[in-house]
């Protein structure tokens, strides 16, 4: 079958991207990494289990890898080249994961980051249960969550300080 | 790239996604979230030639509340029932099954059209659309029909939606007024496919009294099950823990699980049988207190 080729504009990050073709069956985690060479969305099981590849779609937590770009046409993307400031300041809730130690490969921490800063800017104060069942999308085989929890937990407390 | 490559068409209105499956049939599948067509794709265990992206269709993606039912546009996203308080209150089985589905990130995208046409026998959507008797409103350019739960799902993974048809929504009928309902699971890992799973609606009158039971399972055969005929001993009576205990025993007499690499069938059908016990328990004290 001939590619069936497709112009695909986004924003990421508050900058316009535009690929003049680009194949239909290209997952929206491939376009980010190898077209826009944004390679801080992560690639793990590619069939949305392990939660590496979250970003932000129109401001909503979403597998990048289960869906396609040509379906982003037109969208507003977040990950995690955009949390920190221009001048490399880390945002509240990269800071607490430095913080609480709440990673160590750091595989799965862009998933993670992304999940988190929807979940706490719809959800300021959680409980620590509610900070896990958010989670529960996301795998981590190094840390054991608890430091990811702490961190979240951390954040969320120093996030309500910063905008009461 | 993983998936095979496919045509890309991006439906402008409900009758040219129509008309693009009338003219591909088969061949061609609709894109509405993706959460399970676009893993198959990647592992290409589908290859559909063609994909009609549904997910611009407005008009699909509705929820409108009438006196007796609900009717719910079949691109209406999890994560839009889960915070839609007018509904999850009417529908409580939702309330209840809606959190065990899969992840946060799936539920900003899965839909329940998608879900149901997908027709996993071990999610929970299509036990509780079998438990609440939905309706199923398929659309195509040859016009529409309704089916009843009972006769939309028909076996693994397999509905009655024909080639050139789509669910375009699914009508909820309210329960009466005293029903209560619950849903309950049991899965390896919060989020997982369930091992078994529950939905119970106990339905009394004024006296206390059960005058209808709506019993459904998931996970436990090839297709939802509606076990609510091994439940009809307790219409007419209070629904005592006794009377419940023997339909439980009924229940697992009822069902044939296959056993998966999760647990063996015995061990679902234990575990559908407590399931059962707690789940026409917390209806019926949830119908004792107004629904």
């Amino acid at each position: 079958m001939a590619a069936d080729l497709h112009e695909v504009e986004m924003s990421v990050n508050g900058v316009a991207y535009r690929r003049g073709s680009i194949e239909a069956r290209m997952l929206l985690s491939d376009f980010l990494r190898h077209e826009l060479h944004l390679a801080g969305t992560h690639v793990g099981c590619e069939h949305g289990v392990c939660g590496a590849c979250t970003v932000l779609l129109d401001g909503a937590a979403v597998r990048s890898c289960l869906m396609f770009a040509v379906q982003a046409d037109g969208c507003q993307i977040s990950t995690i080249e955009g949390l920190a400031s221009s001048d490399g300041e880390l945002s509240q809730i990269q800071n607490a994961m430095h913080e609480h130690h709440g990673l160590q490969c750091g595989y799965c921490t862009p998933g993670i980051l992304m999940t988190m800063t929807a979940f706490l800017r719809d959800k300021p104060d959680p409980t620590e249960e509610e900070v896990r069942e958010a989670l529960s999308g996301n795998l981590c085989r190094c840390t054991g969550y608890q430091n990811i929890v702490d961190a979240m937990m951390a954040a969320a407390r120093a996030m309500r300080v910063a905008t009461p | 790239m993983k998936p095979a490559p496919f045509k890309y068409v991006r439906a402008s209105s409900l009758d040219h996604a129509l008309s693009v499956k009338a003219e591909y049939g088969d061949e061609a599948r609709f894109l509405a979230g993706g959460q399970s067509l676009i893993p198959s794709m990647n592992f290409r265990l589908a290859r559909p030639s063609v994909l009609i992206d549904i997910n611009g269709l407005a008009e699909l993606a509705s929820i409108d509340r009438g006196e007796r039912q609900i009717t719910v546009g079949a691109l209406t996203r999890y994560a839009t029932l889960e915070r839609d308080r007018d509904f999850l209150r009417a529908c409580p089985l939702f309330a209840d099954a809606l959190p065990h589905i899969a992840h946060p990130q799936i539920r900003n995208r899965g839909t329940i059209g998608g879900n149901l046409s997908h027709a996993d026998p071990a999610s929970e959507l299509p036990a509780v659309a079998l438990a609440m008797k939905a309706r199923m409103k398929l659309r195509s350019v040859r016009g529409e029909r309704e089916l009843e739960a009972s006769e939309f799902f028909v076996g693994l993974l397999t509905t009655d939606i024909q080639d050139d048809e789509m669910l375009a929504e699914i009508v909820i009928p309210l329960p009466p007024a005293s029903t209560g309902a619950t849903f309950m699971e049991v899965a390896r890992r919060r989020g997982d496919f369930a091992l078994a799973g529950v939905a119970a609606m106990v339905s009394l009158d004024g006296e206390g009294s059960c005058t209808d039971v709506r019993l459904t399972c998931c996970g436990v055969g090839d297709t939802p099950v509606d076990v609510s005929g091994a439940a009809a001993s307790l219409v007419g009576s209070s629904c005592s823990d006794q009377a419940i205990a023997a339909v439980a025993a009924d229940v697992q007499q009822a069902i044939a699980p296959a056993g998966n690499v999760h647990a063996s069938a015995d061990y679902q059908r234990h575990v559908a049988g407590v399931l059962t016990q707690r789940a026409l328990r917390t209806a019926r004290e949830r119908a004792r207190h107004g629904g």
